[in-house]
């Protein structure tokens, strides 16, 4: 019904950089910081108690301390994020580990997985979207430890997915047989959540 | 399904806006009467989209600030932000009568539910969707315990000041109205302690610190991280 509508007397004020605008997905604008969002009080974890573990419908359910994660392959991760809020933050770096190393070891069984963090958020992600070089646990942002108000130390990165997919403070991810809505899911936004598709709430 | 069905918002649709008022040097409010309006929840948001000639088009969130009771209409309030692209076309060019695409209400943890004793802890502009709380408790249900710290830098930012009653506890961090008697400075342990007393959820929004700070705060008046909702703003413009 939108069709041909113009906001009277508007003209656009922001720019992304020369050459990045079509890095920018559909309603979002280039922010050069790093906002934060989170639904609750931030949680402190210490590493020492820090753990990820990978369970539900799997051949061998695994678990990492911070120490045997950190024996991993780590990768630099240069990425674009986008935020449901509509900000979009290009060319920012992670350095992490990728799922693909974790989720061959415990072999999931099953399409779908919900992600777990301290604190209780927890967000779906199909397997499909975890897998093939798409997803990481990362502990480092820009070359730095990654602060516990973006997450820290350490959040799941699924950049090519509305960044609430891309849980602070994880801890695990439980492998299940079916889609479930995890905590934003419930409260209106979209399950699946991609930013190229504007899938921002329920029935977009 | 029913209940996807039942609460599903969101189509984009064209409101007409019915009034416009200056609530502070640097904040507006817009009514808009809305062709296919359905009852929000307190707390709730609405997306705003913005097209130029040019097809180029913005979007940003606001919070509600009216109670879901005044029928086939919604209220937000924008605060300038210099830098900003849909808040100075709203401050600069939207008058009453313009038509604006919106579609909303969304999201359903930051909202008040009934639930009493209820906390609202705002900062600057955050107060906004904590005004939808207390306005719809006023018409509902005014005997709920809801209890107001609001946080100001100046007088001049203070907003909705008239529909302020006594549970609501002002502090000013700059500087405070001449013969000013009551708090000023950051909230702190004994400000929000005080006002966290037996209470069963606290809503806090506002700038990223000022919630870091509300909320840490919260946890060591030893209310439970899981009763205190958030809502920060980061750059938004």
């Amino acid at each position: 019904m939108s069709d041909g509508f113009i906001s009277r007397g508007f003209m656009r004020r922001r720019r992304a950089p020369e050459g990045l605008g079509d890095r920018i997905p559909p309603g979002q604008y280039f922010e050069a910081g790093f906002p934060v969002l989170t639904a609750g009080p931030t949680p402190h974890v210490d590493t020492a108690d820090w753990s990820f573990r990978i369970d539900g419908i799997v051949s061998e359910p695994r678990e990492w301390s911070w120490s045997e994660f950190h024996e991993l392959e780590f990768v630099d991760v240069p990425c674009d994020i986008h935020c449901v809020t509509k900000w979009s933050k290009l060319d920012t770096s992670f350095r992490d580990v990728s799922l693909d190393t974790l989720l061959a070891a415990a072999q999931p069984q099953g399409d779908y997985a919900m992600a777990f963090s301290y604190g209780g958020y927890t967000t779906n992600v199909p397997i499909a979207d975890l897998s093939g070089g798409r997803a990481w646990i990362v502990t480092e942002h820009e070359n730095a430890p990654l602060p516990p108000d973006h997450g820290g130390p350490a959040r799941l990165l699924v950049p090519h997915l509305y960044f609430w997919k891309s849980a602070k403070w994880i801890t695990g991810l439980r492998v299940l047989d079916h889609d479930e809505p995890g905590f934003w899911e419930q409260n209106g936004y979209h399950m699946r959540g991609d930013p190229w598709k504007e899938q921002r709430y329920w029935n977009d | 399904m029913e209940r996807l069905t039942q609460r599903a918002p969101g189509r984009w649709q064209i409101a007409t806006v019915s009034r416009v008022e200056r609530l502070s040097p640097r904040m507006k409010s817009f009514r808009f009467a809305l062709p296919m309006w359905m009852p929000h929840l307190p707390g709730q948001h609405y997306d705003i989209r913005l097209t130029a000639p040019d097809g180029y088009t913005a979007q940003r969130s606001y919070s509600i600030a009216s109670s879901p009771l005044d029928e086939g209409e919604i209220e937000i309030a924008i605060d300038l932000l210099d830098d900003g692209e849909v808040s100075p076309y709203f401050h600069e060019v939207v008058q009453e009568g313009d038509e604006v695409e919106v579609r909303g209400p969304f999201t359903s943890y930051f909202v008040w539910r009934g639930e009493s004793p209820a906390l609202l802890v705002g900062g600057g502009s955050g107060v906004v969707p904590l005004v939808a709380m207390l306005r719809h408790r006023r018409r509902t249900a005014p005997e709920l315990a809801m209890r107001l710290v609001y946080s100001v830098r100046t007088p001049d930012e203070l907003v909705y000041a008239d529909e302020l009653g006594d549970d609501a506890l002002v502090t000013y961090t700059r500087s405070a109205p001449e013969g000013w008697t009551g708090h000023t400075g950051h909230i702190d342990a004994e400000l929000v302690g005080d006002a966290a007393r037996g209470t069963e959820v606290a809503f806090v929004c506002g700038s990223h610190g000022f919630v870091e700070t509300a909320a840490t705060l919260l946890l060591e008046a030893d209310v439970d991280a899981e009763r205190i909702r958030t809502e920060r703003f980061g750059p938004s413009g």
